[in-house]
């Protein structure tokens, strides 16, 4: 129990400060560095291309579909289900509305069960892909192992916990919530960062190719 | 330029990061989607050449130096540190598998623009030494005698005696006042003087005032394409201070892509002001001269035929539209190529492609004949 305390109470702060904190370093250390002013003459606006590129670039590129469908379609399953069962599980609204006051309704938990159970299983085919797909081992280092483990642990461990797989349920809970909290600590000092910086990334590259009256 | 060291080469990766490359860095999840768009994977297999890798050196730079956990990682002695023999294992990806054709920002999920940083790290490998030999003679070249083939004033001047004399058409040179500043590339001057005569013609039939410079006529822009913004600038002010001499309106880039994309897109930026002139491309002026009627062609060629989009003119330049107009203009029978404008493949590339290249490129003559197998 004395663990089951610590991971909601103290761990939970601890993770949440870095997490918070983390990402704000990091999106500044991006930000200060700026840009320099362009003095070409424009063709076309920067602003509405990149706007547009932030949001067109999250349908893949229909060659791209075809040369990498199986990244694709992955990258898609596991993305929403890992939305779904964090922002739509009926506990985590709870968990939210206790910390910020906001809520929604959120959906059936079977329904929340199979989506999980779809989700952990993609993210198993995705980590023997990077394993051996050629360029994504070749390209894949430990953080790119260690980003793909913090985020899988608290699947597996939710997964494990709403089927009480794992006995005490104090235990199974804990580790769930500190499975969660690693994922918290790791993410402002990896790529997990992409989730943040890729609004950014997409700007920049829609505008720059705006200005050239490309839509990038 | 001054001595190359790995202590310069550092400094110039320093010099070049700003947000949208710490951004860029920041996103990829190396997914190895770019793999597949770049011809150099494709055409190898070979997984060193998918276009992120081809960074390595740069980002670590960035992870090092401008990240607070690199950082950390650094001061415990846990970072693979930028040396000379990591610059030089990776010279012969960053100029010889890259034709800067851009292709694989268009399909980045999370939206890098990796070719920008190709381009930009090309000016840490040239500041460190590694660029290969060829493309630093081309840029000595380009210095001291004024262009990269080594094509000097009395050359040109020669080429436009012939064909003033075979056709009894004029090339102005020097005038002041005029429109238009005609800019040529070495091989337009030496192996391609028909599109000179090809000027003097349309021009004349149009009614467009125009003139070529004796002081710099040289398109071409070797330092974009060894990576170095010292060389580019140097080269990009000739062309500006001749048009200003000059007094004209628009200066006319030629067909060559690279060239284009110095003059029109980086040349304002190397010289920090904009110009007093507009640089158009000379695709862009006989839209232009199409669509206000005064360009008129007779007879239409029947033949199916297409047009392979050039990369730093469609994808990188913007000039989208003008290519099909006008071959729709004499050709009955045009039709767009598979994955068109934006999305196009690489041809392989031109000048600016070959010119930064160690040695013909096996990969580029491969993926050729792959794609043109007739």
């Amino acid at each position: 129990m004395d663990f089951l305390l610590w991971v909601r109470g103290p761990g939970f702060d601890i993770a949440l400060v870095i997490f918070l904190i983390g990402i704000l370093i990091r999106l500044l250390e991006v930000l200060i560095l700026g840009r320099k002013p362009d003095y070409s003459e424009p063709r076309g606006a920067e602003l509405g291309a990149g706007l547009r590129t932030v949001l067109i670039r999250t349908l893949p590129e229909q060659g791209s579909f075809k040369r990498s469908p199986f990244t694709v379609v992955g990258g898609y399953v596991w993305h929403i289900g890992f939305f779904i069962t964090l922002f739509l599980f009926v506990p985590h609204i709870e968990l939210i509305n206790a910390m910020i006051g906001l809520s929604w309704p959120g959906i059936a938990s079977n329904l929340i069960d199979a989506v999980a159970a779809v989700t952990i299983v993609t993210l198993l085919a995705m980590l023997f892909s990077r394993l051996s797909h050629p360029v994504k081992r070749f390209l894949s280092g430990p953080e790119d192992y260690l980003t793909w483990l913090v985020t899988f642990l608290p699947m597996l461990t939710g997964y494990l916990a709403y089927h009480r797989m794992i006995d005490p349920y104090p235990l199974v809970l804990g580790l769930h919530i500190l499975s969660e909290e690693l994922l918290m600590v790791v993410f402002p000092f990896t790529k997990l960062m992409h989730a943040f910086t890729f609004i950014f990334a997409r700007w920049y590259n829609g505008a720059m190719a705006g200005r050239r009256g490309v839509q990038s | 330029m001054s001595e190359a060291t790995i202590e310069r080469g550092l400094n110039l990766f320093r010099e070049q990061m700003n947000a949208p490359i710490a951004s860029f860095f920041s996103s990829c999840v190396n997914c190895g989607m770019c793999a597949e768009a770049c011809l150099f994977y494709t055409e190898t297999g070979d997984p060193k050449y998918t276009p992120i890798n081809k960074l390595e050196p740069f980002r670590r730079v960035w992870e090092q130096e401008y990240t607070l956990w690199g950082k950390l990682k650094s001061l415990l002695g846990m970072s693979k540190p930028v040396t000379d023999e990591l610059l030089e294992e990776w010279e012969p990806l960053i100029y010889d598998a890259c034709t800067l054709c851009g292709r694989c920002s268009m399909v980045c999920p999370v939206g890098n623009d990796i070719s920008y940083m190709i381009r930009h790290a090309r000016e840490g490998f040239v500041a460190a030494g590694y660029a290969p030999e060829g493309i630093k003679g081309a840029s000595r070249r380009a210095i001291t005698i004024g262009s990269p083939m080594g094509v000097k004033y009395p050359a040109l001047a020669a080429q436009i005696k012939h064909i003033e004399a075979d056709t009894g058409l004029t090339i102005p040179v020097d005038v002041e006042g005029v429109d238009y500043m005609a800019l040529l590339s070495s091989m337009e001057i030496m192996n391609f003087p028909e599109y000179m005569e090809a000027l003097a013609r349309i021009f004349k039939q149009a009614g467009v005032t125009w003139t070529i410079s004796s002081e710099a006529f040289e398109a071409t822009n070797s330092g974009i394409q060894i990576g170095s913004s010292d060389i580019a600038r140097e080269l990009v002010n000739r062309v500006v201070v001749a048009a200003d001499k000059l007094k004209v309106k628009y200066v006319i880039s030629p067909e060559c892509g690279h060239a284009y994309t110095a003059i029109r897109w980086e040349g304002p930026n190397l010289i920090g002001r904009p110009y007093n002139f507009k640089v158009v491309h000379i695709l862009e002026l006989l839209d232009e001269l199409r669509a206000s009627g005064r360009l008129k062609t007779e007879g239409m060629e029947d033949d199916r035929l297409t047009f392979h989009d050039p990369c730093q003119i469609v994808r990188k330049g913007g000039v989208l539209e003008p290519p099909s107009n006008l071959l729709n203009m004499v050709a009955s029978n045009f039709v767009d190529m598979q994955d068109p404008r934006e999305m196009n493949c690489c041809c392989g590339g031109g000048g600016g492609v070959s010119a930064p290249m160690s040695e013909p490129n096996r990969y580029v003559s491969r993926y050729l004949n792959a794609r043109n197998p007739n």
